[in-house]
């Protein structure tokens, strides 16, 4: 049976992600930090609410980061990153100052720039999802909801910072908003997204539902 | 393409729904729990909760009701109504509010719009101005528009956004449960003033008058209670003629997951 660790960092709402993971899983389902948690995770989900400086600095005072290493690089769990926890998959971040990310996932975070004077920032609210990738995992998203590549599909954003890949291949979801903004990042067994599953609604349920899908 | 928000607002009194509902299977006041759940299906983009007894001894309903309807219900979830402080802010965001709206203590201390942004996230800091018109400006009311502060709601606008408020909920008191209409001047004024999102509330009537909330008041979402409440027009009818204006909506109802 799946067992879900939400890893608690001291990053603000994380109910929200629990409240949806519980919705949709079989399995057991919990907030923590501690190492013997974690190894025992089927599944790992890293929320981020604040700042990438705020997040980052938090993680790193777990004394978590060389387990969770080994976990999601030897043992292969499935792992999924979510807004901040997204941008910390990162090489570098530059809110609030220059911070070195995890580096899983080769990039930057700048913040978002917006050369029309409308637009508003953050960046928040339903936003039209681009698939720059067939993967299996949004095959098998899409068929969930029964819609298809050509179909718009929305999901909830908020943020001000974007989460530019090194390598296109990573980038597997985008929108538009000024620039194009990362909305999924994905490489083996690690997964990202920008937008709020867990707000997400329908949508978002489903895009959990295949998370919990993927296998060591 | 971003799209415009839709926002049903649910005032709670001790629990339960305070403007009466028409829906047949909710009677009294209605179960705030219930209608957030029909609201999110009809295709909320958000969902605000305004507590409006809002005294701590009487807070307890009102953190139940938020924590059932966030158990539910998979939109972003505001909540306002006397807010004072990073502890009230914090109390909300545990029982799973994504934002925390603050109105009259941000006047009284507008370093707690600091505080509660750089603590939790700018985006969960909802700033609400309460406006009512005086002569050739707009003046800031508190205290659940009882008290004119004499501030200047466009200094105000501006002065939020720079304390780090992640967006602004305006509400027009002139116009508030008219019918009349948004106040589409004071809206596309404190718009066009700053950089954040701006929630435009008070006197929705009709889809027309979303549909100007946009074209002519700029605003990036649109609050509305009565008009919802009362089944005047429903949250996807409003969508429909919006998106037949060629305004940007998200129509998703169309979603049915396979095990449903």
């Amino acid at each position: 049976m799946n067992k879900i660790i939400i890893i608690d960092y001291g990053s603000g709402n994380i109910r929200s992600v629990f409240n949806a993971v519980k919705k949709i899983s079989e399995g057991k389902v919990k907030i923590s930090s501690t190492i013997k948690e974690l190894k025992s995770a089927s599944h790992l989900i890293l929320p981020g609410v604040g700042s990438f400086e705020s997040c980052i600095t938090g993680l790193k005072k777990t004394n978590i980061m060389g387990d969770l290493r080994e976990i999601v690089f030897e043992k292969k769990i499935p792992f999924l990153g979510i807004c901040v926890g997204m941008q910390m998959l990162a090489t570098k971040g530059f809110e609030k100052g220059n911070f070195l990310g995890l580096n899983w996932i080769k990039g930057e975070v700048r913040k978002i720039k917006t050369p029309q004077k409308n637009l508003k920032i953050p960046h928040m609210g339903w936003n039209t999802l681009i698939f720059k990738k067939r993967t299996k995992f949004t095959d098998s998203l899409l068929e969930k909801i029964k819609m298809d590549y050509t179909d718009e599909i929305t999901a909830y954003f908020v943020h001000s910072y974007n989460f530019i890949t090194k390598n296109r291949c990573d980038q597997i979801i985008s929108t538009n908003y000024g620039e194009e903004i990362t909305a999924m990042v994905s490489k083996d067994n690690i997964f990202g997204t920008q937008f709020h599953p867990e707000k997400s609604h329908i949508f978002g349920l489903a895009f959990l539902k295949t998370f919990l899908e993927q296998k060591a | 393409m971003l799209k415009i928000r839709i926002i049903p607002c649910l005032d709670v009194n001790n629990g339960r729904v305070v403007k009466g509902i028409n829906f047949v299977s909710l009677k009294d006041a209605g179960d705030p729990v219930e209608q957030a759940m029909i609201y999110s299906k009809e295709g909320a983009d958000e969902i605000t909760f305004l507590d409006i007894t809002a005294t701590h001894e009487k807070r307890k309903p009102m953190l139940d009701v938020i924590r059932n309807t966030a158990s539910e219900c998979f939109v972003p979830l505001t909540v306002g109504g006397g807010v004072k402080d990073c502890k009230d802010v914090l109390e909300f965001l545990k029982c799973g509010a994504d934002k925390v709206s603050i109105n009259s203590a941000a006047i009284k201390n507008p370093n707690l719009i600091e505080e509660c942004s750089s603590k939790f996230g700018n985006q969960c800091i909802v700033v609400a101005i309460d406006a009512k018109k005086k002569k050739n400006n707009w003046n800031v009311f508190i205290n659940g528009g009882r008290i004119d502060t004499g501030i200047d709601v466009l200094k105000w606008a501006k002065k939020v956004e720079k304390l780090g408020a992640g967006e602004i909920l305006l509400t027009s008191m002139d116009r508030d449960g008219t019918k009349s209409g948004f106040d589409l001047e004071l809206t596309s004024k404190v718009s066009d003033s700053v950089s954040i999102p701006v929630i435009a509330s008070g006197g929705v009537g009709n889809k027309q008058d979303f549909l100007d909330g946009i074209k002519i008041g700029g605003a990036s979402a649109l609050l509305a209670a009565s008009v919802f409440h009362f089944k005047e027009t429903t949250i996807k009818d409003v969508k429909e003629y919006l998106k037949s204006h060629d305004v940007s909506v998200r129509i998703d109802n169309l979603y049915k997951l396979k095990n449903e």
